[in-house]
């Protein structure tokens, strides 16, 4: 091993939003291995979750992480409904899919934008932040909020998209389509970015496989997953649309995805605006009474990728225990191989490229009794207890 | 013209302080620099260090964690320095104060200038919040 040299970046770093801390080890330009270190940002949500009844819990994922304040709700509704089996009105369902997209767009705009940043390529990030606006302010007049929007309720939404709301949002959609065609083509047709991109950062299938990462990321290296094909759920059967996937697996690919899955969202938002034309009227909550105990799965695509939430309910009227995992618990460590034998100049974008998304992703891994400030358990330990959990589940479960 | 008036008179850079957030007031704070709202035209702009800045804006509420941290950026920013709270979580610790890594909201760690409560506050209510702070000094 040769002489090592620490490049720091963070905690508190122009270049991140968030705090923490990335430690870059290189041998001269060429980074070696990097480390990340986590935990400012860990707020102890799942242990609020307990206490908050299960309509309340809706105002806690959604803060869990701002730009993708739907999915996470949108997680939790698919688990709490699975538990009482409710049957979800045909009209909330479209509502439901119609924010998913509306916000898998400002999503990938805003990355689009910030990937640009980091390249210091500064006319996408304005030209992408600038269209992204309008997809707010729709999201405005539609909620109420340009980004906790708290449309989501056990059995439906909260608010209805009104008729004379349907023209406005087409016009939106309108509008921003030859928008998004001059982002892309100068992404796509630039020059200078194929020169920067391609071949950095580098994700192959097997890499995938070996972390679990989802959503665009192994989309981008031509692993075909999707949660809205795969497991269906809202509207995503009703609705005519493909999951685009790339083969390169580096930086490019990732924004080819991203830019590409934009096209499927408006039009997958277009088929819910007729959907919603022909459930005139239609109810947009079902009565749900109450939760009977049980355990209560729910997947979601987030614009980052797969969220899933478990939540165990045993009668009473909050969960007793909420277990969150983001998209980007699986996605961030792909640094190893995406950085590693790169250059620290190219480090940045290739960690940009998976979208991080690090308040998703905070935890914190110890048990203490709080009475006494002793220590009972450490991650190792729990890491062992958890295996020994899933192969109890595996012989209780998957024997017949 | 005392120190106060004369430091806050022209351009005011601002540094931007995650402190334990949820990103929707960062995104919303980026979101001042974009065409829609611009807040270049204030004179103001988001620095990378904070020994630039006039301004720190907290975000978030503080955990643990990060307390040493943003007492130690406090101490290394040049006085006089004024410190906004944005959003719910920053002003009173909001949805997460029950929360066992919070650590008291901003200003029992700092002292805070302005409170811009909303969550998360438009970038509309952070410009004028900190246009009115700046009409107070």
């Amino acid at each position: 091993m040769g002489k090592r040299t620490l490049v720091p970046i963070g905690p508190y770093h122009p270049l991140l939003e968030e705090p923490e801390f990335f430690k870059l080890y290189c041998d001269g330009e060429i980074v070696k291995e990097v480390v990340w270190e986590t935990g400012y940002n860990h707020r102890s949500i799942e242990k609020i979750c307990e206490s908050k009844t299960f309509e309340q819990v809706f105002y806690v994922v959604e803060r869990i992480c701002g730009i993708c304040s739907t999915s996470h709700p949108f997680a939790y509704a698919n688990a709490v409904e699975s538990i009482p089996g409710v049957d979800v009105p045909i009209r909330a369902k479209y509502i439901r899919t119609i924010i998913g997209e509306l916000e898998r767009i400002h999503s990938h705009l805003l990355w689009v934008g910030l990937a640009g940043h980091f390249l210091g390529y500064n006319t996408v990030f304005m030209w992408a932040w600038k269209y992204r606006e309008p997809v707010l302010d729709m999201f405005e007049i539609i909620t109420g909020n340009r980004n906790s929007y708290a449309m989501f309720t056990i059995g439906g939404v909260r608010r209805d998209i009104k008729e004379e709301q349907y023209p406005q949002l087409e016009k939106l959609l309108d509008e921003f389509k030859p928008k998004l065609d001059l982002i892309t083509g100068a992404v796509m047709d630039d020059p200078v970015l194929h020169a920067r991109l391609k071949g950095v950062g580098v994700l192959t299938a097997e890499d995938i496989h070996d972390f679990g990462a989802v959503g665009p990321v192994a989309r981008a290296s031509g692993v075909d997953i999707d949660v809205r094909r795969d497991d269906p759920y809202a509207a995503y059967d009703m609705v005519d649309w493909k999951v685009i996937t790339a083969q390169a697996g580096d930086v490019f690919a990732k924004a080819e995805v991203r830019l590409l899955e934009l096209y499927e969202s408006i039009s997958i938002i277009r088929q819910c605006i007729e959907g919603l034309k022909k459930e005139k009227g239609g109810e947009i909550k079902a009565k749900v009474k109450e939760i009977p105990p049980g355990i209560g799965i729910g997947r979601a695509e987030a614009p980052r990728g797969e969220v899933f939430h478990f939540v165990k309910s045993d009668g009473s009227n909050s969960p007793v225990r909420h277990k969150v995992r983001a998209p980007s618990f699986t996605c961030i460590p792909t640094f190893r191989r995406s950085c590693v034998g790169g250059t620290i100049a190219d480090a940045a974008i290739s960690l940009a490229a998976v979208d991080p998304c690090y308040c998703c992703t905070e935890r914190m891994a110890q048990v203490y009794n709080y009475s006494t400030g002793k220590r009972i358990m450490n991650a190792a330990e729990l890491i062992k207890l958890s295996q020994k959990r899933t192969e109890e589940f595996k012989t209780k479960f998957l024997k017949g | 013209m005392g120190l106060k008036e004369k430091c806050f008179k022209k351009s005011l850079w601002l540094f931007h302080f995650s402190a334990g957030s949820c990103n929707n007031c960062d995104i919303e704070i980026l979101d001042c620099l974009t065409p829609k709202f611009d807040v270049e035209r204030f004179g103001m702009k988001l620095v990378g260090s904070v020994r630039h800045a006039d301004v720190i804006l907290v975000t978030g509420i503080v955990t643990r964690k990060t307390r040493e941290r943003l007492k130690e950026i406090y101490k290394q920013a040049p006085k006089p320095v004024v410190i906004v709270a944005i959003g719910a979580c920053a002003c009173t610790g909001g949805i997460f104060a029950s929360g066992y890594n919070f650590d008291g909201p901003v200003d029992k760690v700092v002292p805070v200038n302005a409170y811009i409560p909303g969550c998360p506050p438009k970038p509309e209510a952070m410009l004028a919040g900190i246009m009115k702070l700046l009409n107070k000094i």
